[in-house]
């Protein structure tokens, strides 16, 4: 007993001397142990008396959660420090790049087109697709093309030689669309269009996007709004100026050429508008009774407007492109600018 | 179609400036290409006379003029071979400053004083006629400013007409347009008959009266080709676009500008005998104005004489019967053709005229005894002559006819979506020249003859929408009524193309026609389709595969220092079958370079087969099915060895593979590239996900590693595993492959890791282990695979 106080202050010195948790461990052994030194003189109560017993006892339990507490209170500082210096270890420079793969691109005609798609979705149109190849027919005939109409020479067609015809507008497809169905109709039919010319403002193929709604009781006045509120969202101008000028498709009666307020000065004037402050941007129009007739709808019942407009023009007014070949170049330092 | 202000004004003449008349016109649909000033800017030049003349003491091509500028009288030294005392010109005074910033200071030529400068048309930035000074008329006022008294300032409108509005194609249809814009009279310049003082006729036979309804001629005698036109029509005629060639001609281009009636006239002496109007023989010949030999085809219809055809009718005379400096007498043709006899045959024969452009599209019926009398009269004005009687052949029942139309109030108010007022209907209709009156149902109308146009009720509508103006109409947007539904076992292109951008890869669009060359290396299997026309030999032909276009855009982009790509494309191919075109909606993609963009965590490595069939798996897997296989196959594009052939559910799908080194030899493109493309039908059906119950039982996982031949398809092994076991082996996988020292020559090491699981309870070992022995059983049956030690 006369050594409790000595064992105790050589135990608390050597809990704050061990500076790993192993070496701690020896000494919780070296005390606490069942062979320890304060174990050891708990178990020499024993052979004190009864009365000494209690008092002797408690001064040694006092002891001995002594030093059990400095040597918590120790392994947890050392378990700290090893936490820390694995943690330390540990450490990554986390400006390095990731792994894997970027992001790739959409072609911008996609990307445009897709605009456009969801756009008309929203108002319940239909996406429809057509042939590319087509015939005389739906290209040009049941569109009140016949063949000696001007509009053909327009047209720049490319043929095979045997009455097929690549495809010189995407309003085939309102055709086919009406042959394979019954009205009311409410598609747009996006795609790839050919036209033989090729120079600085125009590539031999291009893409287009039809629209198509027929139904009872559809005037000029639907196909005007339809027509201004998808130029306001396309462009994200909600005051966007549209004009629409008497034009003729034959295809189409009344038609109109749309204008727009020109994106890049705001109407002001520049380079891109020929100073004129207005951007022709689609062709529209009430769809022709003809064509109609072709497509086995009844004009006295039903009334439609259809509208084309170009994607790479969209596309190029949108984007800032400013010629229209690089969409068609397909130049890796171009398509990774439309991420 | 160019047109001149102040022509225009001659015969309507509204209260609006330049840029509000381009602007009324445009929204009427007469859409304006441009406008540019009859002369480019110059000053300080006015009308001048030569008083007198001498010659210059020193030297022999040079003349001494003293010339009245107006204010007083200036020695100017000249060059011009036609300066003569008497004559007006153009007269640049000391300070004028032409066009090309030319300055006109004092000067001194051969020792004499020059104060200023005669001009010749050119120098003002007109054509030249003839070689030397400008010749004004002899009434020109001396001292006006040049610009003022050749109208100089004038605007010429350039006007691009759509193919409907052949009745605008001419000074006076535009300015009947104009006049019903403003409300205001448009007045004809006088054209009365001439008087005929000759008795001279040539018989005219119209054998084809459906393609010659109207065919009116007159012999003019002892015309004067030397006579000038005058500079008045010179000038219109400029502003127009058209040169001066000779009276005759100037007047009939002067008549198609005014009116817009094509006329041609013959020499009459080259004429024999009568003139017929027929279609031409198979295969006969006539050399045109322009030099060119046509050889006919039996569609196109002829002006002839006894002997031989004079003219392509309505689309441009011969040579043999043109007038020329020594003709004396002329027969002036002036007919209307109907369009469908002209329209197309001009450009058939690769031709487009003035003529041509107005008879296809419609001549006013009506026109052609005015138009022969206004040419008539004008040609008299101009080189004198004697006409003789108009010799007319006319067949009423071809004749068009003016279709009377029911315009009715309620289609009106349906495709415009509001009623017209019957005042603005009427008032409208008739500002246009239509003849209409009411009825029960609305209005009866029949449109002018110069509207043939008019064809049912939605022309006149289309009329009352333009004139009342598209800006003054409604405008609403129609109402949603339905959604479209979309089926969720369909995969959208989009949602393939969005995955393969996920992974890295760009969207490109080529031509869809490419290089034949270049068709045939890729897919010499099918001959594709040729364009008859192509822009250019290297995209004559349709392709057959989107590789072509692909490997293009690899080769143009590996020229530009571009060492890593990843390029995908959809769209349609055109594949010719015995049977039809098939066009065929497919995805197709290319992968060349290192592995992973340069990094710094992983040895650099090039792609390989396994990297792009990663990236067709994952596809693949949008489907939410498990269905597809890679069988190996060879394609005459691809390495025989690192190809292979898609299958989803045993039906073709695409194909993946290296490109062929023989192939990229050729393409002269890289040889390490890799290639896919999928059919876009097959591999877009996908399945709606199914939900099955979660196990909570533990899942076993067994290890086993054989040693077979190296050339024993993986996949092989796999299906063989999966049939030697039973439902519960959830999944098999690879997780090592080992050929070289460790096994024996030719052979290889393929670790397999089966995971087994049952829903419901526990897995007993025995059942694992009898399973295991199955598959090792089966093999080695199979492949005499054995456990690796």
């Amino acid at each position: 007993m006369e050594n409790l106080e000595k064992i105790t202050g050589e135990a608390l010195a050597a809990v704050a001397a061990a500076t790993e948790l192993r070496a701690l461990d020896d000494v919780r052994v070296q005390y606490l142990g069942k062979k320890g030194e304060i174990s050891a003189l708990l178990k020499g109560l024993g052979k004190l008396t009864a009365e000494e017993r209690p008092a002797a006892g408690a001064t040694i339990n006092v002891a001995r959660d002594q030093v059990q507490d400095a040597l918590e209170a120790r392994k947890a500082m050392l378990e700290a420090a090893v936490l820390n210096a694995k943690l330390a270890s540990e450490k990554v420079d986390v400006t390095l790049p990731g792994r894997g793969e970027g992001s790739g691109a959409l072609h911008p005609v996609t990307r445009t087109r897709r605009r456009i798609e969801d756009f008309f979705s929203s108002l319940g149109y239909d996406v429809a697709e057509g042939p590319e190849v087509e015939d005389d027919f739906h290209n040009f005939e049941a569109l009140n093309i016949p063949g000696h109409h001007p509009a053909r020479a327009m047209h720049d067609t490319f043929y095979f030689g045997d009455g097929r015809l690549l495809r010189t507008h995407t309003s085939p497809v309102q055709v086919r669309v009406m042959e394979n169905g019954k009205p009311p109709f409410r598609i747009i039919a996006p795609g790839r269009v050919y036209r033989c010319d090729s120079d600085l403002t125009h590539t031999p193929m291009f893409h287009q996007v039809e629209g198509l709604l027929v139904d009872e009781h559809v005037s000029f006045a639907d196909l005007r709004g339809t027509v201004a509120a998808f130029l306001q969202a396309f462009f994200e101008v909600d005051d966007l100026q549209v004009r629409f000028r008497p034009s003729y498709f034959p295809f189409t009666e009344p038609s109109a050429e749309v204008d727009i307020a020109c994106v890049m000065c705001a109407g002001k004037g520049c380079r891109v508008c020929s100073q004129t402050g207005w951007l022709e941007i689609m062709g529209c129009g009430m769809v022709h009774p003809k064509v109609l007739e072709h497509g086995g709808v009844d004009p006295e019942k039903y009334s439609g407007f259809a509208f084309g407009m170009g994607v790479e023009r969209l596309a190029m007014l949108r984007y800032g492109v400013n010629d229209l070949r690089m969409f068609f170049e397909n130049d890796v330092r171009f398509l990774t600018q439309f991420r | 179609m160019k047109l001149n202000e102040s022509w225009l004004r001659t015969w309507v003449n509204p209260v609006i400036g330049t840029d509000e008349l381009v602007q009324q016109i445009t929204m009427a649909g007469l859409e304006v290409d441009g406008v540019e000033l009859a002369a480019p800017s110059f000053s300080g030049v006015v009308v001048g006379e030569v008083k007198a003349t001498s010659p210059h003491p020193d030297a022999d091509k040079l003349t001494i003029c003293e010339v009245d500028g107006g204010d007083q009288i200036y020695q100017v030294v000249c060059g011009a071979k036609n300066v003569r005392a008497g004559l007006k010109i153009p007269f640049a005074k000391v300070g004028a400053v032409l066009p090309g910033d030319f300055k006109i200071k004092p000067a001194k030529l051969r020792g004499q004083d020059s104060q200023g400068m005669l001009c010749g048309a050119s120098e003002i930035g007109l054509e030249d006629v003839v070689d030397g000074l400008l010749e004004l008329a002899a009434d020109a006022p001396v001292g006006m400013d040049i610009r003022e008294y050749l109208q100089l300032d004038d605007a010429i409108i350039e006007v691009d007409l759509t193919p409907n509005r052949a009745d605008c194609l001419s000074v006076r249809g535009i300015a009947r347009e104009v006049g019903v814009l403003n409300r205001v009279a448009v007045t004809a310049p006088d054209i009365s008959p001439v008087a005929v003082t000759s008795e001279s006729v040539v018989v005219v036979k119209v054998d084809a009266p459906e393609h010659c309804p109207k065919y009116i001629g007159r012999v003019i005698e002892g015309v004067d080709l030397s006579a000038p036109t005058p500079l008045w029509m010179q000038e219109r005629l400029r502003r127009a676009g058209l040169r001066t060639i000779d009276p005759v001609v100037d007047v009939t281009n002067y008549v198609l500008l005014e009116l817009g009636q094509p006329l041609h006239a013959f020499d009459l002496a080259k004429l024999d005998g009568d003139i017929s109007v027929r279609l031409a023989g198979k295969d006969e010949k006539v050399i045109l104005l322009d030099g060119q030999e046509l050889s006919l085809r039996d569609d196109t219809l002829v002006i002839a004489d006894s002997a031989k055809v004079l003219a392509a009718a309505g689309v441009m005379g011969g040579a043999d019967s043109a007038v020329t400096a020594e003709t004396k007498n002329i027969f002036l043709e002036c007919a209307f053709f109907a369009p469908l006899a002209v329209a197309g045959k001009a450009r058939g024969y690769g031709l487009h005229t003035d003529s041509s452009h107005r008879f296809e599209r419609g001549v006013d019926p009506a026109l052609q005894e005015t138009a022969i009398e206004r040419a008539s009269a004008l040609i008299l004005d101009v080189a004198g002559g004697k006409a003789g009687p108009l010799v007319s052949e006319v067949s009423d029942a071809n004749m068009p006819t003016a279709a009377t139309l029911q315009l009715r109030p309620t289609k009106i108010e349906s495709m415009l979506g509001m009623p017209m007022a019957a005042s603005d209907v009427e008032e409208i209709l008739t500002r246009l020249g239509m003849k209409i009156s009411a009825n029960d149902a609305g209005w009866s109308v029949v449109a002018p003859s110069w509207r043939f146009d008019m064809e049912r009720e939605e022309d006149l509508i289309e009329e009352l929408a333009r004139v009342y103006g598209y800006a003054n109409l409604p405008t609403r947007l129609p109402l949603v009524q339905a959604q479209p539904q979309v089926p969720e076992a369909l995969l959208s292109v989009r949602r393939v193309a969005d995955a393969l951008q996920s992974r890295g890869y760009l969207e490109v669009i080529t031509y869809s026609f490419v290089d034949p060359a270049v068709q045939k290396e890729v897919d010499p299997t099918v001959a594709g389709l040729a364009l008859a026309n192509p822009i250019s030999s290297e995209l004559g032909v349709m392709r057959t595969s989107l590789w072509s276009g692909l490997l293009s855009c690899a080769r143009y982009n590996l020229n530009r220092q571009m060492d890593r790509l990843r390029l995908f494309e959809t769209g349609l191919r055109f594949v010719p079958t015995k049977v039809e075109l098939k066009q065929e909606s497919v995805l197709s993609g290319l992968i060349y370079g290192s592995a992973a963009p340069l990094n710094w965590s992983a040895a650099a490595r090039k792609v390989d087969f396994y990297d792009l069939k990663g990236d067709v798996q994952a596809l693949l897997g949008l489907s939410g099915r498990a269905n597809w296989e890679f069988v190996p196959a060879e394609h005459p594009a691809l390495h025989p060895g690192q190809s292979a052939e898609v299958q989803i559910d045993g039906v073709h799908a695409g194909w993946i593979g290296k490109l062929h080194p023989g192939v990229a030899a050729k393409l002269d493109v890289a040889e390490d590239i890799y290639l896919f493309e999928l059919l876009n039908d097959v591999i877009l059906s996908a399945s709606v996900p199914k939900f099955v119950e979660l196990s909570d039982q533990p899942a076993v996982r067994r290890d086993l590693a054989f040693v077979l031949k190296a050339e024993t398809p993986a996949g092989s092994v796999i299906a063989a595993v999966r049939s030697a076991c039973d439902l519960s082996l959830k999944d098999v996988r690879i997780f090592d492959v080992y050929q070289g020292d460790r096994v024996p020559e030719g052979m290889k090491s393929l670790a397999l890791g089966l995971t087994f699981q049952e829903r419901s309870r526990t897995l007993k070992d025995a059942e694992i282990s009898s399973q295991i022995e199955a598959v090792v059983s089966l093999l080695k049956q199979e492949f005499n695979a054995h456990l690796r030690d």
